[in-house]
């Protein structure tokens, strides 16, 4: 570990409980990479997760963390920074906590536009259960539970958050480490709610039920399977199945709900 | 000075929170709870503090959990369908010693059941609604003026127990509106959580350093960095499935209660002294006991009451006494049978213990009381 980021993290307890292969430790490390780059004060950070492998990251980092029930970390976190809006509150969430379970709190935390940063860890599977498919596992994909091969259509996550409210909303993936880690920053450092979606593997529960070889294998498609926004402009729908679009898909400055509700104290002090 | 009002008791409950130093408030719509979020959304603000309006009952759990891990005095408030989705956050506050209030005005059921009328159907729920050994306080007024007294003492009892306090209501408690005369601010008695020494040098969230079963509670933002679970977790905070830290851990929570049952267990007791014939009740139900005994004692029937403040833990010391003396203990409720039972395993038996229960939407009436007594004397 880079010494400059050693004091992010609780050595006591690493080793992680994630598996050889998984990219839930270079999205972890790429955020305390932006952390340190935006030179915040870690005694002015909180990190609140739900349940599930990625869900387990806060506890290996030394900052206000909290592991709450499974979906509701963005609950729990709209209550810490409505509390205490001089905080900054970033919620760690895999894709079946945040979309699935937590999907109602994601679209309304969204549409709040609190000053949360949500790093969503999509690694296409719910992992600590062993397997089964998940709101972002792509339609035709294995799973436990979709032996046959999954039926659901998967969300588009960055349409979501956007149609939603969200005003700041990305996409990287974990092979693409400076641009991920630029990404995070400017979440961070965005006031509003913003939404960083990484891209992830599973080799041990998505890899091997859908045949897709080793870790460094499944890096290489996300290698090759990553689009920027603007090349995928100019490809047709056909054209863009199987590809990850990666980049910023909204920034926007709109009224933050905590300065908002300043607002509303100053007028049920001021007046009648 | 103290000043009289005409209040609800789902106004009194806001009255009372924010007096007991309330500052948070998240909630989502229900009858017959819902006056509490409105006037907390109108009153907060008011105080500096903040109302939020959940996207549901889960969130709102959650929310207040959050705040109150601030260092905020955190509450929610609902009723039936609502309480049961909370459950599992009830749970995750519980284990980690998170003080908040939650307030659930009781209302028909099972389901969406009976939504406008009275009930008091969550006896069980209130002590066993989360999975899991846990423990909790469940407090239960019988007037407007209660609720407000008990809004404060539900505030105390969580900050001084660091254990979600249930402040269990019903309709009928909830939509009445009485004269209330209410204390001059410097006459009401604050508990606030214990914080942490500042002097600590490596802070332990769970860890006992006085030796009462309650840790020091840091607020995030204070300054000292430390971790929360839902996971069973060593005194350091952080995950253990060692047997023997979950038995200290699960051991400790309980204790918080069971060593200080005295200070948490209240009631009343009217006329029992020589009473053949006791009513073991709460809430609103208590009202028509009380009239009926009046009216009985007029008839020369020896009966007398136990009103319930505390529900749980339960007041099993007093129950088992009165059992010795009294040759009959008659539990009506508003619901199928729920508080009869635990009447029935702290009693005597040789005590003839009778349910009164109605659970058609309204409340048991003096007459009705009074029938079950003579009903119950003459039969013996």
């Amino acid at each position: 570990m880079r010494k400059e980021l050693e004091k992010y993290f609780r050595a006591n307890r690493l080793p992680h409980i994630w598996c050889p292969g998984c990219g839930h430790g270079i999205i972890t490390g790429a955020l305390m990479r932006a952390i340190d780059n935006l030179k915040l004060d870690k005694k002015n950070i909180c990190i609140v997760s739900g349940i599930g492998c990625s869900s387990r990251a806060p506890g290996y980092l030394d900052f206000y963390t909290l592991h709450t029930t499974h979906g509701r970390g963005l609950a729990f976190a709209t209550g810490i920074k409505f509390a205490k809006p001089d905080l900054k509150v970033i919620v760690v969430t895999g894709d079946g906590d945040c979309t699935a379970i937590g999907g109602n709190h994601f679209i309304h935390a969204c549409r709040r536009n609190i000053d949360i940063t949500t790093i969503v860890f999509n690694n296409n599977i719910y992992g600590m259960t062993s397997g089964q498919y998940s709101p972002m596992t792509p339609k035709g994909a294995y799973a436990t539970t979709a032996p046959y091969g999954n039926i659901d259509r998967n969300f588009d996550l960055c349409k979501l958050a956007d149609a939603a409210g969200a005003t700041y909303v990305a996409r990287s993936t974990v092979y693409h480490v400076p641009q991920l880690i630029k990404l995070m920053e400017k979440a961070i450092d965005h006031k509003g709610f913003s939404m960083v979606e990484v891209a992830d593997i599973c080799p041990t529960y998505f890899g091997r039920k859908n045949k897709l070889g080793s870790p460094v294998k499944m890096m290489e498609v996300l290698r090759d399977s990553a689009i920027s926004i603007k090349a995928a402009e100019k490809l047709s729908k056909e054209e863009l199945v199987g590809k990850i679009i990666t980049g910023e898909f909204h920034n926007e400055i709109a009224p933050e709900y905590t300065e908002e509700y300043e607002k509303t104290i100053e007028k049920a002090q001021g007046g009648c | 000075m103290s000043k009289a009002k005409l209040m609800q008791g789902n106004e009194a409950c806001v009255e009372g929170a924010i007096a007991a130093g309330m500052r948070f408030f998240a909630g989502y719509p229900i009858t017959p709870s819902t006056e509490i979020a409105e006037l907390s959304a109108e009153n907060l603000p008011k105080v500096g503090g903040k109302f939020i309006q959940m996207e549901d009952e889960i969130a709102s759990m959650g929310a207040v959990i959050g705040a109150s891990l601030t260092g905020l005095k955190a509450m929610t408030a609902t009723s039936g369908p609502g309480f049961s989705l909370k459950q599992e956050n009830i749970g995750f506050a519980s284990l980690n010693e998170v003080p908040c209030v939650v307030v659930n005005v009781q209302r028909g059921g099972p389901s969406t059941g009976l939504p406008t009328l009275p009930a008091q159907g969550e006896v069980m729920q209130a002590r066993w609604g989360t999975h899991g050994d846990h423990p909790i306080i469940v407090i239960s007024p019988s007037s407007v003026k209660e609720t407000y007294e008990f809004a404060i003492r539900a505030f105390n009892l969580s900050e001084k127990y660091r254990v979600p306090c249930i402040l269990l209501m019903d309709e009928v408690i909830a939509h009445m509106r009485e004269r209330v005369e209410l204390p001059d601010p410097s006459e009401i008695e604050i508990v606030n959580r214990k914080k942490p020494d500042a002097s600590i040098e490596k802070y332990n969230p769970c860890e006992d350093y006085d030796g009462d079963g309650i840790p020091p509670m840091a607020s995030f933002g204070d300054g000292i960095p430390f971790h929360v679970t839902g996971l069973i977790h060593d005194k350091t905070g952080f995950p253990s499935t060692k047997p023997e830290v979950t038995q200290n851990l699960i051991d400790r929570l309980m204790g918080k209660i069971e060593n200080n049952l005295e200070d948490i267990i209240d009631y009343e007791e009217v006329l029992t002294e020589d009473a053949e014939t006791v009513i073991v009740t709460f809430g609103s139900v208590a009202r028509s006991a009380l009239r009926a005994i009046n009216l009985l004692r007029e008839e020369g029937i020896k009966v007398g009451m136990i009103r319930l403040k505390t529900i749980w833990p339960f007041p099993e010391k007093v129950i088992q006494e009165t059992s010795q003396r009294a040759k009959n203990i008659i539990v009506p409720e508003m619901n199928y049978g729920q508080l009869i039972d635990v009447v029935k395993a702290a009693a005597d038996s040789k005590c003839n213990i009778v349910g009164l229960n109605k659970y058609v939407g309204e409340l048991i009436t003096p007459e009705e009381v009074m029938a079950k007594v003579k009903e119950v004397i003459n039969r013996a």
